[in-house]
Order: structure tokens, then C-alpha cells, then sequence
């Protein structure tokens, strides 16, 4: 019998040399006369472990990392003769940081092939969708509205409630469009989720196909993730040939048919109408709203938009029960949230935990802080439009609402740390300098307010007349907040606001002529 | 050692345009699916094939151009031999970034978003490739590093000049 190696696939992990150490296990187990299979899988979202290299045993997966080329021999020694190695990092089940997490969309990322139907399917794959079958759509709503899914894009907007919006208007065809434009910087899990388990998705997707009579669907991904694309179009192609899309799925009456389709590089389509513009094949210049996009979405039609992760959500909660899903989280945020822990931490990755863990938890405890060994000195979350938070806000609980009581977001759950080294000055102009870039350039507080931004923090840099001009960003941030037709103009003021707040010392001179004057 | 990737493009032929857009032109809202096509065939978006793009969808030229010059991805011409984008997006920031950019450019002797004076090399800013837990990162046609430090940055400026 041959040995089962497991090494990721994730654009993650092959950036850090995975195909490298896939092939070179090949060439050195063949030359042994030792027969391996090796299995490309998603990643498991310990980043800092990647390549990660799991072996089947009777006991489970064993897993080493981080694999260089250069270890296999010694890797390979190890698995004939069972014996210690150095990268040996125990059962991977039993890895702590793996084993606290709270694991329902993520349950497989990491473990099947997604190249497999079969694979998905062992491992519970489509089980939720053939009780959604049977079920019918009135009840799939009610399904959905109990689980208090909620958005998982930013918004968090209830999913229940805009699938019903949906499944009651009237039209000739409707529409199911993903939102895979994850231009967040600090966030991967759309993209994990999307290399890893590329059925799930589709599962949520011809779900939500069939409760609001929609029999198309389109995947938006931006062009930044090639590997995702082609892991989607496989598993497409895959689910067409096991009778899961298109006529009769599963046996049933449903027919339901999904497309790929790939961004140009522009962050502002990952906001819905703008998304939906781009793929009528447009600019993407945001629509006002309403008509909201359930009543007149993609080409005018009636259209549920939901985020990778929320159709990601939606398998567990047909499968197990909305009770099941419901019963993790807190307050109105219910069940668990993929959290990514991304730029300067020591164990990056993907952390999937029921919402309520805080701030301080996530970065110090999980993330184990800065990989520069520096102190943390402040984190955005929720990405480019998220809010700065100091280690004074580190109790803030991992929930909308409490992160919105403090002034910032939670967005997609993207954490990007930055150590002491980092100048707010810089961090504020540059989320200026995005959003100009990235202004689709409809509403004037967006596309002239950043610049003005920019400018008018290039002048406090500079030190010229900063607490005037200080004044001036806060007056702009307001009406950009105020002013703006979505999410680009209205939410760039939380890092800059927050940089402003939290970080004053960075932007005000200290009074070293008043001391040295005494 | 990876083997030296060249992206490899067809030259500008109208009859071989007009049958990528005759392929794609047929699916609803196919602008961007037609732009991406030419540009994967010919390295970049030429100019004569804008008013072939707005005549099989029924468009204005001002529509297409428009549609073309809204998103970064679309080149009016060819890049360099070779692409290296570098990720500038916060967490890239957060794990050194500026630096490693900063010195791309001076080896390079180019600022991003342009190309070395022997078209050897386009040095581009991208905003985020979704590899924000190995920071800082980049994309050498199409081939993705993780975890760059001066010397990987100083040997993907020395795979690309080549």
C-alpha cells in the first residue's frame, strides 16, 4: 500500500515553495522505490508552518513543517523508519492552534482534495443542500433567518432576510452573484475557501439558487487570484459531471447553472452595485440605492449578492441546523467567523471562532504578537477601511456591534498588525491615497475628498500649521462619511479618524521648545 | 531553481482579434470577458481592437474605452519582458514592504508602474494578492513569493532581468 502525503495547494502555500517540495517528495520517494500519493489539498491556515507536509497513519495525520526541499530525504528517513524529526509537529488535529478553533465553514479546508467531488462528498459535502431539497423553499428561509447569519462581506446585513426580499419578487429570471472581489489587504479567507473547498461554495450558491427560483449564478473574482479561479472552474466543471449543477440537480425538479467571471483590478467592485455594473460588463461606477439589488440587481433582475463566506456559511446551517449555527457567537452576531491574522504576526493565518473572542486575545494570545519580535503598537481591522486600533482597545469584543461602538468595523475579519515601528501619518495618508486611486469617481465627497486628503495630510507630515490643518482632515472625514454613496468614501475616514484619535503623538509635534525654553 | 517563465503573446492580427471577439461576444455582459481574452492573446489591449469590441456588442467606442481605461488590469500596450508586481497594500506595509519596494525600484532603476529602458522589466504596485500571512509578497509572471526579504527580492530583479 502507498503512503498518503498531504501538501497544500493554496497560493499561500506554494508562494512560500509547496509545489517545490511536492515534486521534490515525487522525485525522492521514486528514486527510494517507495509508492506515494501525494494529495494537493487547501490549506489548514497555519501560515507560518507552510509548506506543510501531513502524512495518513492508522491514528490520524501526522503532520512536519515548514518543509524546505532540502529536508525530504531527512523527511522521508523519518516516515520509513518512524522516527523523530525536527519539523515533526504531531498529529495535526492535536495542534493547539488548530484545535481551539471552532471549525464549520472551514471544516475540510485542509483536508480534501478539491479537485474531488467524491472527496467533498465523504467528508459530508452536499448534505445540506439534499435536506435543502426536501425542504422547500419556505422553509430554507426559515432556516437561514433563524441561523442569524448574518453578511460576511462587512455589512452584515441578515441573509435570511435578503434571500426572503428575493424569493418574493416577481420576475422573468433572477440571479445569484458571489462576491469573490476580496480586495481587502489582510484578508485570504474567501480565497482559502475558494482554493480549498471550492463545492462549498457552490453548495451555498445552488442553495440559494433554489429557495429564490434563480437559475443562474455568477462568481465575481478578482483577477489578484488566478488560483482561485481555476480551482472554481474545476470544481464547476466537476459538479456539472456529477449532476450537482445545472438540470434536475440531485434528481430534483431545480435547475441551476454557475459562471466564473474575473475582475480587472478594481478595488471598488468588490462594493455590490459596482460589482454588478462591472459584470453587466461596465465600468464600475457604484449605483445609488434603492432599487436595492434584491428587487433590481443584475441586468434589472432580482438578485441575492452575498459574500464568499456567507454562501460558504450556508451548507453547515441546512445540514446541522440553524440551531447549530446559532448557538455559537454572541449578541445579534451569531455562529463563527474565519479571522485572518495577517501582516507583521508571529502565527498568521486563518483562525475560525465563534464571534465574542477579543481584540487582544486575537493578536497577542493566537497571533503571538509581532514576527519582528517588536511590540504590537496598533491593528486594522476589517481592511483598508477599517478603523486603527490602539493596545488600549484591545478588550473589544470580536462582534459588529462592538466594534462599531468604538468606532471601526469588522468588515470581512481581516487583522493586519503593525509593530512600533509604524508611523500613523503614513498609514492615514496612505488610506487617503487608496481611496483616490480607487474612487470610481460618481460622488464628489469620494473623488475630490480623498485628494484634498492626501494633500492636506502631506501638509501635517510636513509640519505645516498641523493643528489647523488637523481640523480640516476631521472636517473632511465628516463629510466624506456623511456624503459618500458607499462604503469607499463613507468608511475611509475610520483609519484616518482612528489614526488621528488614538495616535495624536504621531501627528502633533511634542513641546520640546517649551521645555527647552525653561 | 524554477525555470526561467516567459509570458508569450501572439502579435496584433485583426482577423485573429475578430475571432476572439466573435468567441466570447455572445455571453451577456461580455466586456470584460472580450478585454481579458485580447489581452491574454496579445499581451495588451490594442487600440484598434476598440471600435471591433463596441461593433459585435452593439456599443458606443466611448462606452469600450471607457469600460478599458476604468480597470488597472487593461495595458494599451505591451509590458516588459518580464511583470513584477510587488504588493503595497497594508499588511505588506506592516511586514516591511515600503523598504523591499524601495529597493526593487533602485535596482531596478524604475519607479513602480514602469518599465526599464530595455523593456526588460515592468515593475508594478498590486493591491493585495491575498498572501497577507506571508507578508510581504509579490508576482513575477504570474508566479507567486511569499515571505520576501532582501535577498529573495534581490533574486527575483535578477530572474527578471535576465
Amino acid at each position: 500500500m502507498s503512503m498518503r502525503l498531504f501538501v497544500s495547494r493554496d497560493a499561500g502555500a506554494v508562494a512560500v515553495g509547496a509545489d517545490e517540495v511536492a515534486l521534490a517528495l515525487e522525485q525522492a520517494a521514486a528514486k527510494r522505490g517507495v509508492a506515494v500519493e501525494i494529495v494537493r489539498t487547501g490549506s489548514r491556515g497555519m501560515y507560518w508552518l507552510e509548506p506543510l507536509v501531513e502524512v495518513a497513519t492508522p491514528q490520524g495525520r501526522i503532520a512536519f513543517g515548514p518543509v524546505t526541499e532540502t529536508d525530504v530525504p531527512s523527511l522521508l528517513d523519518a516516515l520509513a523508519g518512524n522516527t523523530p524529526h525536527l519539523l515533526r509537529l504531531g498529529a495535526t488535529d492535536e495542534i493547539p492552534w488548530l484545535k481551539r478553533q471552532t471549525r464549520l465553514t472551514f471544516a475540510r479546508c485542509g483536508v480534501v482534495d478539491p479537485r474531488s467531488l467524491d472527496d467533498y462528498r465523504a467528508h459530508g459535502g452536499y448534505k445540506g443542500l439534499l435536506r435543502a431539497l426536501s425542504l422547500g423553499s419556505d422553509a430554507i428561509l426559515t432556516e437561514v433567518t433563524a441561523s442569524g447569519l448574518r453578511g460576511r462581506g462587512g455589512a452584515g446585513f441578515p441573509t435570511g432576510i435578503k434571500w426572503k426580499t428575493v424569493a418574493q419578487a416577481k420576475a422573468d429570471r433572477k440571479f445569484i452573484v458571489c462576491n469573490a472581489d476580496e480586495g481587502d489587504s489582510g484578508t485570504f479567507a474567501d480565497r482559502m475557501i475558494m482554493e480549498g473547498d471550492p463545492f462549498l461554495v457552490i453548495e451555498g450558491m445552488t442553495t440559494a439558487g433554489i429557495t429564490v427560483g434563480a437559475t443562474k449564478g455568477y462568481i465575481y473574482i478578482r483577477s489578484e487570484y488566478p488560483h482561485a479561479v481555476e480551482a472554481m472552474n474545476a470544481a464547476i466543471k466537476a459538479a456539472k459531471g456529477g449532476g450537482y449543477l445545472g438540470d434536475k440537480i440531485g434528481g430534483s425538479t431545480y435547475s441551476f447553472d454557475l459562471e466564473v467571471r474575473v475582475g480587472a483590478g478594481a478595488y471598488v467592485c468588490g462594493e455590490e452595485t459596482s460589482l454588478l455594473e462591472s459584470l453587466e460588463g461596465r465600468r464600475g461606477i457604484v449605483r445609488a440605492k434603492p432599487p436595492l439589488p434584491a428587487h433590481h440587481g443584475l441586468f434589472g433582475k432580482p438578485t441575492v449578492i452575498n459574500n464568499v463566506l456567507s454562501f460558504a456559511a450556508i451548507p453547515f446551517i441546512l445540514a446541522e441546523g440553524a440551531k447549530a449555527y446559532a448557538d455559537f457567537g454572541m449578541g445579534r452576531s451569531r455562529g463563527t467567523m474565519p479571522i485572518q491574522l495577517a501582516g507583521n504576526v508571529r502565527y498568521g493565518g486563518l483562525y475560525e471562532t465563534a464571534f465574542g473572542v477579543t481584540l487582544g486575545e486575537l493578536v497577542d494570545d493566537i497571533g503571538g504578537g509581532t514576527f519582528t519580535g517588536r511590540p504590537v503598537r496598533a491593528v486594522q481591522v476589517g481592511g483598508p477601511l477599517g478603523a486603527y486600533f490602539p493596545r488600549a482597545l484591545f478588550d473589544t469584543p470580536f462582534d459588529y456591534e462592538a466594534f462599531a461602538a468604538r468606532d471601526g468595523l469588522i468588515g470581512h475579519g481581516g487583522i493586519v498588525v503593525f509593530d512600533d515601528s509604524v508611523d500613523m501619518r503614513r498609514q492615514a495618508r496612505f488610506a487617503m491615497e487608496f481611496c483616490a486611486v480607487e474612487s470610481c469617481g460618481k460622488c464628489t465627497p469620494c473623488r475630490i475628498g480623498s485628494t484634498r486628503g492626501v494633500e492636506t495630510i502631506e501638509k501635517i507630515i510636513n509640519g505645516e500649521r498641523v493643528s489647523e490643518n488637523l481640523a480640516l482632515v476631521e472636517d473632511l472625514c465628516n463629510t466624506m462619511k456623511f456624503g459618500s454613496l458607499c462604503a469607499l468614501g463613507g468608511f475611509t475616514p475610520y483609519p484616518v479618524l482612528s489614526a488621528l484619535k488614538h495616535f495624536r503623538e504621531d501627528f502633533v509635534p511634542a513641546p520640546t521648545t517649551l521645555q527647552a525654553a525653561e | 531553481m524554477t525555470a526561467v517563465y516567459e509570458p508569450c503573446y501572439e502579435p496584433w492580427n485583426e482577423t485573429r482579434g475578430a475571432e476572439i471577439i466573435a468567441e466570447h461576444a455572445r455571453q451577456e455582459g461580455a466586456t470584460l470577458v472580450i478585454l481579458h481574452a485580447l489581452q491574454e492573446a496579445f499581451g495588451y489591449v490594442p487600440e484598434a481592437a476598440i471600435p471591433m469590441v463596441a461593433q459585435a456588442l452593439n456599443l458606443s467606442r466611448a462606452e469600450v474605452h471607457g469600460v478599458f481605461t476604468f480597470y488597472h488590469d487593461f495595458r494599451h500596450k505591451p509590458a516588459g519582458r518580464h511583470v513584477l508586481k510587488l504588493c503595497r497594500a497594508e499588511a505588506c506595509q506592516a511586514a516591511g514592504g515600503d523598504a523591499l519596494a524601495a529597493r526593487a525600484e533602485a535596482r531596478l532603476g524604475v519607479s513602480l508602474g514602469n518599465t526599464t529602458a530595455d523593456d526588460r522589466v515592468t515593475l508594478e504596485p498590486i493591491y493585495c494578492l491575498g498572501l497577507c500571512a506571508t507578508a510581504p509578497s509579490a508576482m513575477l509572471d504570474g508566479r507567486l513569493v511569499g515571505r520576501l526579504d532582501e535577498k529573495r527580492l534581490d533574486a527575483l530583479v535578477a530572474e527578471a532581468q535576465r
